[in-house]
């Protein structure tokens, strides 16, 4: 008997496998951007949705791990498969020893630490002092890859592929972590943090090791995008993306992993749509694709608190029950 | 079988072919153009920390529509679509490829920022899409060698720089120089700029280079810092509210430093009366557009036709906004490159007619500087003038310099 | 005396800190959130101000209208947009901040566009005892920042109405036993928050000039005062307020260069934290297994 949770995913699962044949170009390259979202997500949701732990510093691991791959690629010559996974073991390292301090600082504090970590993030970038390596203001620029062995897949597909594979790797991890006991001693720790001690769980080493996981997503995340745009900048990383993160994982719902997708789609497309309703407003209103999405922010918030995942939820339960009554 | 439309073209392009002798075989009209439009696009910072440059892209779409309504260029609409990147180089990506293969634009006009702009440039030039008149003064987009797609505009913030650095060097020679930059490709261009006026063996007299932050509250810390050091000559590579800063506090701490300041700050009505304007008497500047807020251009035909302009489809803001006469000029220049193609819209032709002006006058451009390009020069303006601010006015001097 | 200077410049952007730090803790305190959007309002109230001002109104009229309007729109977006979320997820609510952050910064960008406009100050004239280091309106808007500490700490400790604010704020059931309208009092919390944020944007106009973008950076380091000091002390807020101001100043002028002065301060507040969690004179929460 397969579990509607199952069937969705394989309903996913095929939507995405299809999307090549149909997408192309442009399309497809918005949708590796969703899929690339919804990995940094994923790692977010893992650190905040399920361990309680508020950050809004993701969009620096995103940079360390896209400016990662991005100066092993064009300074060291190393090929975007290592460069990928090199630098998000960096940016585990680096999440895992921001992750002691964080120890410290509960629910504000550490959202405060960790949104001076987002602020400072672009500026560490451009520091002259680092300028052979990063390029400074201008970047490093990549040339894209190509797929491996003749594979008959232009760069697009063949990005989307490599996107893809490291979304489905990464999420079957996740739900494999989130469903095991890793998963339940980070929920005991979000809510009852006393109790999960007295239990015997080390709160402290899951807490680090669950912001260096959390880290590393976002490091994958970041890679596979400086490879996908094929440019890494410091204001390719500024503040609004770690809000858009933050955004993406309630938007999709906290502590759940299929929501993460619609967090992706939500950040990815919504702001290109923000621009278009604006149009209606005249021509002068280009400014208020902010205040359009910021009002769409609001709303959704009132209609969906947990998420579109919660939506969703509800709604399966709903028919669940009447089909059965 | 050739369709009447297809015989037109042909014999247009075989016209146009004639008219540009030098030049081969025709070619294709780009997607995006038809009998009666011209479709390009643009991607433009409406969003973020950058949406202060967003009025360029508004005046250019005020300005298209009023070429629109005057019947279009050749019996042609246009159609101008510009596209919000928040100054984030991946948005730059997505958008751009949007307009180009679902919009299916000619080619792409005046982007904003240096990193969007090197974003794309690889991508637009392998798919040999002109990428015209960048709006950023960096160095790297002028270099038809290695990218033959890709034009500048603006006067390059190393060239303006260069020529501060000269100037010191000749009116000043043992003058101590302090430097405030903006922390990022503009303010490093122009610190560059200057100690390469200043030459090598003259790098010493720049005594200090204090950087800030945009979106920083302000850079009176900075100015403490840099007068503390001594220095008796103060250059602001400064965006016009941090100049605005910049030029109170200096004045304000007594500082007695000859200042110089850059075009992009020059604005009376932004930067200058904020400031104060008798605390900004004295600021040099190099600079090749005018200042529609300076009285110096009343009768002036140019403003005139400006400021009509903004009567009739801007904002009261419009008129003071530096950045409206830069989009006014980009489009003036866009709609000329378009009427000299005629009726071969290809985009090598649009290429090849945006690479071959000489000596054409824009309406907010400074009296003798005038827009040259060829095949091996892709920077549109090159010449700057000298000019220092009285207390009123900018009042020129020295003569035209062009790098 | 350069670093007198800095110092003084300093103590003059930290006042302006301290009101915002102020009204971050008000919220926080009633609500146990921190409006993000607190910049963004503060920065709007401004613009109303200055649109009466350009138009030919007196000064103080338009300060005090403002102010006034600003109490009020504050009571109406905690009814309006803030209550209805107050069961939800408190992540949930940040969004709602988030949200409500980018319509106002568009909203001001739309009507005023993004020239840098000029603000009139009423502290104008010579500097104050001939203090070289500050101008008029810096001392003036230090002076401010005590006066709107006193104001509010007076209204809070000997008002009916301020007593019933705490009360509603720390005990919100035993409040609503004795009669308080908690609902009305939360509402009034977000209303002098907005009110004492709108004389923030007013004082810092004149020194950094005002446009939609003003607050974020205004925010950032307020934020990082109120952390500082301890987001539940109203002291300590504005204690930090004006400690960010001047180690802003000092560490970027001797320190480590403007360049990465903002991350520097940032991590020296992480790293106070570190040591002390819940910021210099904030109270250590215990809690009962």
């Amino acid at each position: 008997m397969v579990s509607l949770t199952n069937l969705g995913w394989l309903l996913i699962a095929v939507i995405a496998l299809a999307l090549p044949v149909f997408a192309s170009g442009y399309h497809l390259y918005q949708f590796s951007q969703v899929l690339i979202y919804a990995i940094a997500l994923l790692g977010l949701n893992l650190l905040t949705g399920f361990n309680g732990q508020i950050s809004l510093g993701h969009g620096a691991f995103f940079a360390i791990g896209g400016y990662g791959t991005a100066i092993l690629i064009t300074k060291f010559g190393v090929p975007y498969w290592a460069a990928i996974p090199i630098s998000s073991l960096v940016c585990f390292g680096a999440g895992f020893l921001f992750g002691f301090p964080a120890l410290r600082l509960g629910g504000l504090y550490l959202a405060l630490a960790t949104f001076a970590l987002a602020v400072a993030a672009p500026q560490i970038l451009s520091y002259k002092g680092f300028d052979n390596f990063t390029g400074g203001s201008q970047g490093l620029q990549m040339p894209k890859p190509h797929a491996p062995f003749g594979i008959p897949l232009n760069v697009d597909q063949w990005i989307y592929v490599v996107c893809l594979i490291c979304a489905a790797a990464l999420f079957l991890v996740a739900i494999n972590l989130v469903n095991g006991r890793v998963g339940r001693a980070l929920i005991a720790i979000r809510d009852h943090p006393i109790a999960a001690e007295t239990m015997g769980v080390n709160a402290a080493l899951y807490k680090t090791t669950c912001f260096g996981v959390s880290a590393l997503f976002a490091g994958v995340a970041g890679g596979l995008s400086a490879v996908a745009v094929g440019f890494v900048s410091p204001d390719s990383f500024g503040l609004v993306l770690s809000l858009s993160f933050l955004v993406g994982i309630v938007v999709g719902g906290l502590a759940s992993i299929s929501g993460m997708i619609f967090g992706a789609l939500f950040i990815e497309f919504v702001p290109n749509y923000a621009d278009q309703l604006s149009v209606y407003f005249g021509e002068g209103a280009k400014a208020l694709p902010g205040a359009i999405y910021g009002l769409l922010l609001i709303l959704i918030m009132a209609v969906a608190p947990s998420g579109v995942a919660g939506v969703i939820r509800a709604a399966v339960r709903r028919l669940l029950d009447a089909a059965r009554s | 079988m050739t369709s009447r439309r297809t015989f037109l073209q042909s014999s247009a392009a075989a016209a146009a072919a004639l008219a540009t002798s030098a030049w081969p075989a025709r070619a294709e009209n780009a997607p995006g153009i038809t009998d009666t439009e011209i479709k390009f696009g643009q991607t433009e910072a409406y969003s973020g920390p950058a949406s202060a440059y967003g009025v360029i892209g508004k005046t250019e779409a005020a300005y298209f529509k009023m070429i629109n309504e005057m019947g279009g260029v050749n019996g042609r609409k246009i159609n101008f679509i510009s596209l919000d990147d928040a100054y984030s180089p991946p948005k730059t990506v997505e958008q751009t490829r949007r307009l180009v293969e679902q919009e299916q634009v000619a080619f792409i006009f005046n982007g904003l920022g240096t990193a969007p702009n090197v974003a794309v440039r690889d991508y637009l030039n392998q798919t040999k899409i002109p990428q015209l008149f960048v709006a950023t003064g960096a160095a790297t987009f002028g270099d038809p060698q290695h990218f033959p797609w890709t034009m500048g505009y603006q006067p390059n913030y190393q060239t303006e720089s260069k020529i501060f650095g000269k100037h010191i060097l000749a009116s000043k020679p043992d003058a101590k120089v302090a430097i405030l930059f903006q922390n990022d490709g503009f303010g490093k261009d122009y610190l560059a700029g200057v100690k390469e006026g200043l030459g090598a063996d003259h790098a010493g007299m720049v005594v200090k280079e204090v950087s800030y932050e945009n979106g920083e509250p302000t850079v009176d810390s900075q100015i403490v810092t840099l007068q503390g050091s001594g220095a008796d000559v103060f250059v602001i590579a400064a965006t016009p509210k941090y100049a605005a800063q910049a030029i109170r506090k200096s004045y304000d701490v007594g500082w007695n430093a000859v200042r110089y300041l850059t075009d992009v700050s020059v604005s009376i009505a932004a930067v200058l009366k904020p400031a104060g304007l008798d605390k900004a008497k004295g600021l040099i500047t190099a600079a090749y557009a005018k200042d529609a807020t300076d009285a110096i251009w009343k009768d002036d035909p140019g403003l005139k036709a400006f400021a009509d302009f903004i009567g009739k489809y801007g904002t009261a803001n419009d008129l003071r906004d530096t950045n409206a006469a830069y989009g006014f000029n980009a489009a003036i220049l866009m709609v000329e490159v378009l009427k000299r193609c005629g009726n071969d819209l290809s985009r090598e032709n649009i290429m090849r007619q945006a690479a071959n002006i000489k000596d054409l006058e824009l309406p907010m451009l400074l009296p003798g500087v005038k827009i040259n390009t060829s095949a091996d020069n892709f920077y549109p303006i090159r010449s700057m003038q000298l000019a220092q601010f009285d207390g009123e006015n900018w009042k020129n001097f020295g003569d035209l310099i062009t790098a | 005396m350069e670093f007198l200077h800095q110092f003084a410049s300093g103590l003059a952007l930290g006042g302006i800190y301290a009101i915002m730090a102020l009204a971050l803790v008000m919220i926080y305190q009633a609500t146990q959130l921190v409006n993000f959007a607190q910049g963004e309002m503060a920065m709007f109230s401004t613009y109303l101000a200055w649109q009466m001002i350009d138009s030919g109104q007196p000064y103080w009229l338009a300060f005090i209208v403002t102010v006034l309007i600003s109490f009020v729109g504050g009571m109406g977006i905690e009814r309006i947009v803030v209550r209805p979320f107050a069961k939800a997820p408190i992540l949930a609510s940040v969004i709602v901040f988030i949200g409500l952050s980018f319509i106002f910064n568009a909203l001001a960008g739309w009507l005023y566009g993004y020239s840098i406009q000029s603000f009139d100050t009423p502290f104008n004239g010579r500097p104050w005892f001939g203090n070289v280091y500050m101008s008029a309106h810096e001392s003036g808007s230090v002076l401010v920042t005590f006066v709107v500490l006193a104001l509010v700490y007076a209204f809070f400790r000997f008002t009916p109405l301020g007593l019933a604010l705490r009360a509603s704020a720390q005990n919100p059931v035993s409040a609503r036993l004795v009669g308080v309208r908690v609902g009305w009092m939360l509402a009034m919390g977000w209303g002098l928050a907005a009110a004492i944020g709108a004389v923030a944007g007013m004082m810092a106009a004149p020194i950094v000039y005002l446009d939609p973008n003003m607050m974020g950076g205004i925010l950032l380091y307020a934020f990082a005062g109120a952390v500082l000091g301890g987001i539940d002390n109203p002291w300590g807020a504005v204690v930090g307020g004006f400690v960010v101001g001047v180690m802003e100043n000092i560490v970027g002028a001797y320190l480590v260069g403007a360049e990465v002065k903002l991350s520097v301060a940032l991590v020296i507040i992480i790293g106070v934290l570190v040591v002390k969690p819940s910021g210099l004179f904030g109270r250590r929460i215990v809690a009962r297994v």
